[in-house]
């Protein structure tokens, strides 16, 4: 309880005291490319597999004659923008950037980076960490939405390449009953998503005392408590908004 | 003037400092010695504010700088130079943007300005054609003149230095001593240096305070240490063998 306090308290020190936007504007764009466009390379090859594995696994699993073959897109379309691109993303997410934003931060920490930011008068809580949450806010629902049609896309070349559906079934199956309201579902857990894993991996990284190896800690900590955030918040997420 | 009164601090219920005193003036090198782990370090974090004090405050030319409000402490701040043990150097920068960091964050420069005055800063230290060096690519000895540049680039009023020649070469640190000593006469700053070394007590102590399980034993100059009549001060000085041969040649 008492580290979910320090938590909050964490979040608040970030508005307070806070230098000029202008400063802000460069950080975020610097970040936005350590933070999203460093991932795209990961998020590219984990969403195409996704989308081929849930066809290919789909198909696998339709038994009955009665079910027609088109259903195997709308499957993999629903299962990519409701869950898969959010929550998987998220987690590949919080390993790669996650555990990158802890250690940075972790090192700064003990070789004296941030009592120098402290002692010329920077607030370094928000110089330091505010950029990286509005980065990852900007950022990683676009790297859902570039999941989303990579790995349905996947799924269409996994299916069509394997001969389990027919390039019009599946085009059909992706249109049939499309519900717009899942894309914005899937947009709010994105910024929800991204805002916990910087803000987690921040804080942990943040905090870190001592020497190498608990640089290494914070950013396993990270990483875990990210993860546990991020299936936590989708349940409560499915729960308000379907 | 840097004035502390009665500093007392503790970390879980052991108390490492007892009712520090001591004034700083402006205009000589201030030397904080002691041994390892007798609170040297976390007395300057306490004076610049690093580390919050349990008692005492902490007075920057009649500015209380421990009960002022975060504006006071602000401005205060931004009038500090340090550097770190490490150079605490920004490792995504490079030379010419961490020495230019304080006048990015707390000065309206024009750009041509700023890089006059990193150029101006880095010259004095002895720098020259290294501004686009990363802090990774340079040695030991530059990194604490490349953080000593950083501290004097806002035109700083107070300069704090934590152990400045720790890890460095007996020639490199007294470069740095005479370095810190000479900008200290130059542009009348206080100047506060935690150090154990002896060769920097004997080269620059101006006013020397010596620090022993967190009580301040002994105030004094480099030309009275040597005579001191404290059992503990004379043990740390002359556990340096070098230090005891001198002694006893007279």
């Amino acid at each position: 309880m008492r580290s979910i306090g320090k938590y909050f308290m964490f979040l608040r020190l970030l508005f307070v005291n806070r230098e000029s936007i202008r400063t802000y504007i460069r950080l975020i764009f610097d970040e936005s490319i350590k933070i999203g466009v460093n991932s795209v390379f990961i998020v590219v090859i984990i969403s195409v597999f996704i989308g081929a594995v849930t066809a290919i696994q789909t198909a696998y699993n339709l038994v009955s004659p009665l079910i027609k073959e088109y259903i195997i897109g709308t499957i993999v379309r629903d299962m990519t923008i409701i869950e898969l691109a959010p929550t998987i993303t998220a987690i590949v997410f919080a390993g790669k950037v996650g555990s990158n934003i802890a250690g940075e931060l972790g090192t700064m920490r003990i070789t004296e980076q941030v009592d120098a930011l402290e002692v010329m008068g920077v607030n370094s809580a928000s110089y330091l960490v505010l950029p990286k949450i509005i980065a990852s806010i900007i950022t990683y629902p676009m790297l859902v939405t570039l999941a989303g049609f990579l790995s349905i896309w996947g799924g269409y070349v996994a299916g069509t390449l394997t001969g389990v559906v027919t390039p019009e079934d599946y085009i059909y199956g992706i249109r049939i009953d499309f519900i717009e309201f899942n894309i914005v579902m899937a947009l709010i857990k994105a910024v929800v998503f991204a805002f916990l894993v910087s803000s987690i991996s921040s804080f942990q990284g943040y905090y870190t005392r001592g020497g190498a190896l608990e640089v290494g800690i914070a950013s396993t900590t990270a990483v875990t408590n990210s993860c546990i955030a991020i299936l936590l918040a989708d349940y409560l997420l499915a729960q308000l908004l379907v | 003037m840097i004035e502390i009164k009665n500093i007392n601090k503790s970390f879980d219920g052991k108390q490492v400092l007892f009712n520090i005193d001591g004034n700083f003036k402006p205009g000589q090198t201030n030397l904080i010695i002691g041994a390892s782990g007798t609170g040297k370090s976390v007395l300057l974090k306490t004076i610049v504010g690093l580390i919050e004090p349990d008692e005492g405050s902490v007075i920057f030319d009649g500015r209380n700088f421990t009960q002022g409000d975060r504006q006071l402490r602000t401005e205060i701040r931004q009038e500090i130079g340090m550097l770190f043990q490490g150079g605490a150097l920004f490792d995504s920068k490079n030379v010419e943007e961490n020495v230019r960091f304080p006048l990015d964050m707390l000065s309206n420069m024009p750009e041509d300005e700023k890089l006059d005055r990193v150029n101006f800063c880095l010259q004095r230290v002895g720098l020259e054609n290294v501004n686009l060096k990363m802090p990774s690519e340079i040695s030991g000895g530059m990194k604490k003149r490349v953080g000593i540049a950083r501290a004097i680039v806002n035109n700083s009023k107070y300069l704090f230095c934590d152990e400045p020649n720790s890890g460095l070469d007996p020639q490199t640190a007294i470069l740095i001593d005479h370095l810190i000593r000479e900008i200290t006469y130059e542009y009348n700053i206080t100047t506060i240096v935690v150090t154990h070394d002896m060769n920097s007590v004997i080269e620059i102590g101006d006013h020397i305070l010596f620090v022993f399980k967190g009580q301040n034993l002994w105030e004094g100059t480099k030309n009275d240490i040597l005579d001191a009549d404290v059992k503990e001060l004379k043990d740390f000085i002359y556990a340096n063998r070098l230090m005891l041969a001198l002694k006893e040649k007279g």
